[in-house]
């Protein structure tokens, strides 16, 4: 078997471990800083305006459109079994269970996410980073951290604007457009949803939602090869991956919040 | 620590977010008429529960008076045991009985208390003995087929000896 070696097979290994590895010691000096991060606001503070102000318009013309489909799709399925009154609690607990969250942090990946993997891989291309390591400034604890804590604060913030905005998009396409009563809209809705069980665990999954996007982000950028083409992948990287383990991280979540 | 033009609207991103948290909390789930209402415990044993659930809406004269807390499986009894949990502002009399009723035809499953006459009032912790279990399709259905049948054993007897 002269095309197989063990040996690359060895060192596919090593190397996928070597990855892992520096991922995780990342997110975890991510987390020690927290307090860091903090006690310089300034930085953490110009990051959520980039990363969440700009987004917002995205965030909540979405919310609007995804809010107003549901209410015209629920009210089509639900009006075949006279319980067309339901679709108020149909598009709130689609949208704060999981809607919201998801769409938001698939949003988020692709408008401040890809930004940062760019930001940073330009950065390192640019070797602004090595330049930082040798006046003695960390990259990690300068650039790196603000960023992540900014995200992880502008996520839920944009998932609860999504969601509220989508809930008034469902009554405007429900109450004045439909004409389904005012009352039994919100009351439908009242009895249905629960504050810890939805509107909590939905926060919790964008808080979550919001580390992975972040982080993932980062990571990309910060270990991108120091060339366009480098950058340019990993920017594709963050999207596809940011992508993909938020759904992978919704279907767990799910399973483990409401499954009972 | 520095003050910068985007303070403001950090700050506004900041609020609004909060804002939809609260509405999401407060209109969509009802937060406040949920926590602000003192309730009492009152616990009930049905032969059949049906489909009821917990936080099923306990009503009387069709206004909602409570909900039901939890349902367990007393095996002492082989029935089950439920746990309603009504608003305090509401009282009724001891002997009140519980029926397990059913909205619209595919609807839910709720309890409603009819009143008694009695003049003392439940208190917390009290049982209520006077329970009517869910109407279950599958027993209406078995019901219906064995008074048939025995309808028509009796009328074939009846020819039988004529």
């Amino acid at each position: 078997m002269s095309w197989y070696k063990p040996a690359d097979t060895g060192y596919a290994t090593r190397r996928l471990l070597a990855g892992w590895g520096h991922g995780a010691r990342l997110l975890l000096r991510l987390f020690v800083l927290f307090g860091a991060s903090f006690r310089r606001f300034g930085l953490v503070r110009d990051q959520i305006f980039f990363l969440g102000n700009y987004s917002l318009a995205i965030i909540s013309v979405s919310g609007l459109f995804v809010g107003f489909v549901l209410g015209l799709q629920g009210y089509n399925t639900l009006q075949r079994y006279g319980s067309a009154e339901a679709v108020g609690l149909l598009v709130t607990l689609s949208l704060v269970r999981e809607l919201g969250p998801v769409l938001t942090a698939l949003l988020f990946a692709g408008r401040a996410g890809a930004s940062l993997t760019a930001e940073i891989g330009l950065m390192r291309s640019g070797e602004q980073l090595s330049a930082m390591e040798m006046m003695a400034v960390d990259p990690v604890r300068r650039i790196l951290a603000p960023r992540f804590w900014a995200g992880v604060i502008a996520m839920p913030l944009l998932a609860a604007v999504f969601s509220a905005v989508g809930v008034v998009g469902g009554y405007v396409v429900a109450v004045p457009m439909i004409g389904i009563d005012s009352g039994a809209f919100w009351s439908q809705m009242q009895g249905g949803v629960d504050v810890w069980n939805d509107v909590g665990n939905g926060v919790i999954k964008s808080v979550v939602f919001g580390i992975a996007v972040t982080f993932i982000a980062l990571l990309q950028g910060y270990e991108a090869q120091p060339t366009p083409e480098g950058v340019s992948q990993a920017t594709t990287r963050t999207v596809v991956m940011a992508s993909l383990s938020v759904l992978g991280l919704d279907v767990i979540l799910t399973l483990l919040m409401f499954s009972l | 620590m520095e003050r910068s033009r985007n303070d403001v609207w950090v700050g506004l991103f900041v609020l609004v977010g909060l804002a939809a948290v609260l509405f999401l909390a407060l209109k969509s789930a009802n937060l406040l008429s949920l926590n602000l209402q003192s309730d009492y415990r009152v616990t009930a044993k049905f032969d059949n529960i049906g489909g009821l659930k917990p936080k099923a809406a306990v009503k009387s004269a069709g206004v909602v008076v409570g909900r039901v807390e939890t349902i367990m499986f007393d095996d002492k009894a082989f029935q089950a045991r439920v746990t309603l949990a009504l608003e305090s502002r509401y009282a009724f009399p001891k002997d009140s009985s519980l029926k397990i009723l059913t909205s619209g035809l595919l609807g839910e499953q709720y309890i409603g208390i009819e009143a008694g006459a009695d003049e003392k009032l439940l208190a917390a912790g009290d049982q209520v003995t006077a329970t009517q279990s869910a109407v279950v399709l599958e027993n209406l259905i078995g019901q219906f087929l064995f008074s048939k049948a025995a309808e028509g054993n009796g009328a074939q007897e009846a020819g039988g000896k004529k």
